[in-house]
């Protein structure tokens, strides 16, 4: 282990040193501030630790120990999973203050979750794949079961044990029959020599790390434990799942697809346009029939995946720089629209027994609270990819990398996609602006981080919508970098 | 970059007028008209600033917003652009006026919706960089969607949803449309660039440049709108509260228009000149099957909102005669559609506020009992019928002199349009106001000193336009010298 190595893995040591000291400070006193405070300057240590370590790495990225690669991109990724995490944790003080006893272990896991996701996208290696994903799927597990008492979320860490666990059962019998075939696994070392005689185990083990990555980006076919468990789990954690555990496992498909040029064998390549179509497609058409806002914004967030599928699908036909600048941009858009959602979902439910998720809830929110309205009508504008958000730039790019890879088919897909998109969140918008029903309970007076939090990322939506450029240009530049 | 400021003022002057409803509920509709008025002024002041002679714009503007994508703010105003930011201006001080009394819930909101309407359509007429034309094509819609679904009448909801459905799905055709012509002048020059004068250079074979076409002939056919695309219109100007009629009527159907003229035609010259026969005859269509349904309505607001489709047609028509009077008349028919249709939707607000129906079996003898709202109507119901003298006549029938040139069985088919609309037009007048007076209607207010005065200038508009047009026909000359086609 060099001195580089270490700078290089400072922001990850950082990050388990700090949950380390938390691990031991709540043994020690329990306080809940506390708690929240030791994970938010954890974070933000981390966070900064990256700054160092972005100077130790070299033009192209850096190996470490043949199991991670850190370049400009894994940064990146880092960079919105600790936002993530943040602003996570700050919309989780409130919500489980109220109405959970214990709070504190909630950090711990947090922080767990997030080493985790910060190791599968730096994953070139099948052993660290499988570490950093067992550390996020297993944290994740008991987050979303965390407020114990409530039979929802129990409910759905049950299904996503389950569910998930088949998940990675397929990726690693797939590792399994791909080591048989190429006999590696180091993700730049996996190829089928043509005189190969295992070329039947190599696709097979294709396949089902396929599997096993559709599964946790929750596309169609794979996408039934979405809508349950983004529905049980208390809307903090849901915004975390949907954001972190899926944008790790995107950083992962990236690196992957690019090492062992998974989309040239044409029986892979057409499967994962097929998932992605069936994703913009029945992800939409099925949002529509949706009461719940988290069922809703499950199903919406399962076409938003088939979206940004595109852009990895057209990555042998069109110029890599733009595919991956695509899958960035998508990303940090998706991250934030994500969480301004659940941020919201999580506000209007305050001091109540179970989450305000409930389509009707909303009726004439826009009269009741105008703030919390505009940046929902904000967050719905922008899932629907309409100009004055980020989310539009982000369609755009993706438009732009779908034309430039000549990819008509996944176009049209798109395009309908969004024209279904837009009946449902148009009617989510309409449902805030409709008079208030008499009766209806006024929304709690929210005066804390949260609220502060949720109008950042709102604000973000838009002056980032209308004034991309800072954004566009630092990204070009992590890829240049990268030498992708 | 005078251009940018006006915009820019609007989007203040809104943001103005939806935080002062908190202090004082009927400061935002001053601010709001007085936002206009200073607007149209600002215009006016434009206008006789002059062009400049090398070039032809009377402002242009231009900053960097996106350099990555080689996207900039690109905004210029030529003739065309400005006769039809004047026309949006008065529009909006027309609008404003005409729901002065009408709407009482959170009247901030309201005009802020208008004023933001109204800036995203000034941006789309001075347009320059196709990604600015596309970002304000769509900003336009929300407030629009908003000012329906908010104030509109009993089913705003789903006319709302029609409306935004139809043009952001007709508005995504056209941003792939644009994608790809971008990314084609890339392939052939390796330079990325979205500006308007860059890509009229681009050489496409004949297939790729008629589907490219095809995604800009659509996005603004629907907003025009031409039959098979029009279903979202009689919903959405029904429904509106009545100023948002006004505008869409007014304006907001005009940047279909504008957009054929300016994108469409010169973007892809040839291709365009090959459907040339198939929009003229979807014009015929709109013209002949709007006014037809126009007659059958039983509903005031309906019956205006189906008159508005033929009208439109006469646009698609003159555009695609691919002559200098069909595209001049066009052009007029556009001013002038937009003052004879805002006034008839505005007189459909009135009644109404006053009856509270819009069916006009509920109406009869209203003349009577109102006869200057029955003047009125009288006026612009001749108007739009296409009484010489008057602005509709001057551009309807340079279409169809324009169009007798190219094809003389459509023009025919075109020309009866308007013996159907005298139809339909005096149909509306009788039923309405003339006949027997309905017993059910007691007393009714007549129009008092601020709708007359808005009436006067739209009276003021059409008689200018049907007895001088040339102020319209040099402004816009120039636009369509420089269009680069050779008509």
């Amino acid at each position: 282990m060099t001195l580089t190595d270490l700078w290089v893995s400072f922001p990850l040591v950082v990050l388990v040193g700090g949950t380390l000291v938390l691990m031991i400070g709540v043994s020690i006193v329990r306080t809940h501030k506390l708690a929240l405070g030791l994970t938010l300057l954890t974070l933000i240590l981390s966070l900064a630790a990256h700054d160092i370590a972005l100077d130790h790495i070299p033009e192209g990225g850096y190996e470490l120990l043949g199991l991670l690669h850190v370049s400009g991109v894994q940064v990146f990724f880092n960079a919105l999973f600790l936002l993530g995490a943040i602003v996570t944790a700050l919309f989780a003080y409130p919500y489980f203050d109220a109405r959970v006893e214990r709070c504190e272990e909630f950090y711990i896991l947090l922080l767990t979750a997030t080493a985790g996701a910060m190791v599968v996208a730096a994953a070139t290696h099948f052993a660290s794949f499988v570490l950093g994903l067992e550390i996020l799927s297993i944290s994740l597990y008991a987050l979303i079961a965390y407020p114990r008492q409530s039979h929802a979320p129990l409910e759905a860490a049950a299904k996503y044990l389950v569910l998930s666990a088949v998940a990675s059962s397929a990726i690693l019998m797939g590792m399994a029959l791909i080591y048989v075939a190429s006999g590696t696994m180091a993700f730049a070392e996996i190829t089928l020599s043509p005189e190969s005689g295992e070329r039947s185990y190599f696709l097979l083990g294709q396949a089902l790390i396929c599997v096993g990555i559709a599964f946790k980006l929750s596309l169609v076919p794979f996408h039934m434990w979405t809508p349950d468990v983004y529905q049980g789990a208390p809307a903090v954690v849901t915004g975390y799942v949907a954001t972190v555990s899926k944008g790790a496992v995107i950083a992962l498909l990236i690196t992957y697809v690019q090492a062992t040029e998974v989309l040239s064998y044409d029986g892979v390549f057409y499967a994962v346009v097929f998932v992605a179509v069936a994703s913009m497609i029945v992800g939409n058409l099925l949002a529509l029939l949706q009461t719940n806002v988290k069922r809703l914004l499950a199903y919406s967030s399962i076409a938003h995946l088939g979206y940004l599928l595109i852009a990895v699908l057209v990555v042998n036909s069109a110029r890599p720089e733009l595919v991956l600048e695509t899958i960035l941009l998508y990303m940090a858009a998706y991250f934030i629209i994500t969480l301004a959602a659940f941020g919201i979902v999580n506000l209007t439910s305050e001091h109540e027994t179970e989450d305000n998720e409930k389509l009707e809830a909303y009726t004439g929110l826009f009269w009741r609270n105008p703030l919390l309205a505009s940046i929902l009508t904000v967050v719905a504008l922008a899932l629907a990819g309409i100009p004055l958000t980020i989310g539009f730039i982000a369609k755009f790019y993706v438009f732009a990398a779908g034309v430039e890879g000549t990819a008509w088919a996944l176009i049209w897909a798109l395009l309908i996609g969004s024209a279904i998109g837009v009946f449902y969140y148009l009617r989510l918008i309409y449902t805030m602006v409709k008079e208030v029903q008499p009766g209806a309970t006024a929304l709690p007076r929210i005066g804390n981080q949260s609220v502060v939090a949720v109008t950042v990322l709102g604000l973000l939506i838009v002056v980032l919508g209308v004034y991309p450029t800072p954004m566009i240009d630092m990204i070009r530049s992590i890829v240049q970098a990268s030498g992708f | 970059m005078t251009i940018l400021y006006l915009i820019l003022f609007l989007l203040g002057a809104g943001l103005v007028a939806c935080l002062v409803e908190r202090t004082n509920a009927n400061a935002p509709r001053w601010i709001s008209l007085l936002a206009f008025i200073v607007a149209t002024i600002w215009t006016g002041a434009i206008w006789l600033g002059g062009a400049d002679p090398e070039t032809g714009f009377y402002t242009t503007g231009e900053l960097s917003w996106i350099p990555a994508l080689g996207i900039n703010v690109l905004l210029k105003v030529d003739g065309l652009s400005l006769v039809l930011v004047g026309l949006t201006n008065i529009l909006g001080v027309i609008a404003v006026v005409s729901s002065w009394s009408e709407i009482s819930v959170s009247r901030g909101f309201f005009q802020f919706n208008i004023l933001w309407v109204m800036a995203g359509v000034v941006g789309v007429f001075c347009a320059y960089d196709l990604f600015l034309f596309f970002f304000f094509w769509e900003v336009m819609l929300i407030p629009m969607y908003f000012l329906i679904a908010i104030w509109g009448h009993e089913d705003r909801s789903y006319a709302a949803m029609k409306f935004f459905l139809f043009t952001q799905v007709s508005g995504l055709l056209m941003l792939v449309a644009i994608i790809a012509l971008v990314w084609l002048n890339y392939e052939n020059t390796g330079v990325i660039t979205f500006s308007y004068d860059e890509l009229l250079n681009v050489e496409l074979s004949g297939t790729v440049a008629s589907l490219l076409m095809l995604g800009f002939f659509i996005a603004f056919i629907t907003k025009l709108p031409s039959v098979p695309v029009h279903t979202w219109l009689p919903d959405a100007h029904t429904q509106a509260p009545t100023a948002g009629s006004v505008i869409l009527a007014g304006i907001l159907l005009k940047t279909g228009g504008y957009g054929l003229i300016r994108f469409t035609v010169p973007l892809f010259e040839e291709a365009s000149r090959d459907f040339a026969f198939v929009a003229m005859l979807l014009g015929v269509i709109s013209i002949l099957y709007g006014g037809y349904m126009a007659y059958s309505q039983s509903d005031f607001k309906r019956l205006v909102a189906y008159s508005s489709i033929a009208h439109m047609g006469f646009i698609l028509v003159g555009v695609y005669a691919f002559n200098e009077l069909g595209m001049q008349g066009a052009i007029v028919t556009m001013i002038a559609h937009g003052f004879s249709t805002a006034a008839l939707f505005m007189m459909a607000g009135s009644l109404q506020e006053r009856l509270h129906t819009r069916e006009m079996s509920k109406m009869g003898g209203l003349w009577v009992k109102a006869p200057r709202m029955g003047a009125m109507t009288m006026f612009f119901v001749i108007a739009s019928v296409g009484m010489p003298g008057l602005g509709n006549f001057i551009g309807e029938f340079l279409v169809l002199l324009g169009a007798f040139k190219v094809n003389v069985p459509l023009t025919v088919l075109a020309t009866i349009g308007i013996v159907v609309a005298a139809v339909y037009g005096l149909s509306l007048m009788q039923r309405s106001f003339q006949g027997t007076p309905n017993a059910q209607v007691a007393t009714m207010q007549d129009f008092g000193f601020r709708e007359l005065s808005v009436y006067a200038i739209m009276i003021v508009a059409l008689v200018w336009i049907g007895v001088y047009p040339q102020h319209v026909l040099d402004l816009a000359q120039p636009t369509l010298d420089a269009l680069g086609i050779a008509l």
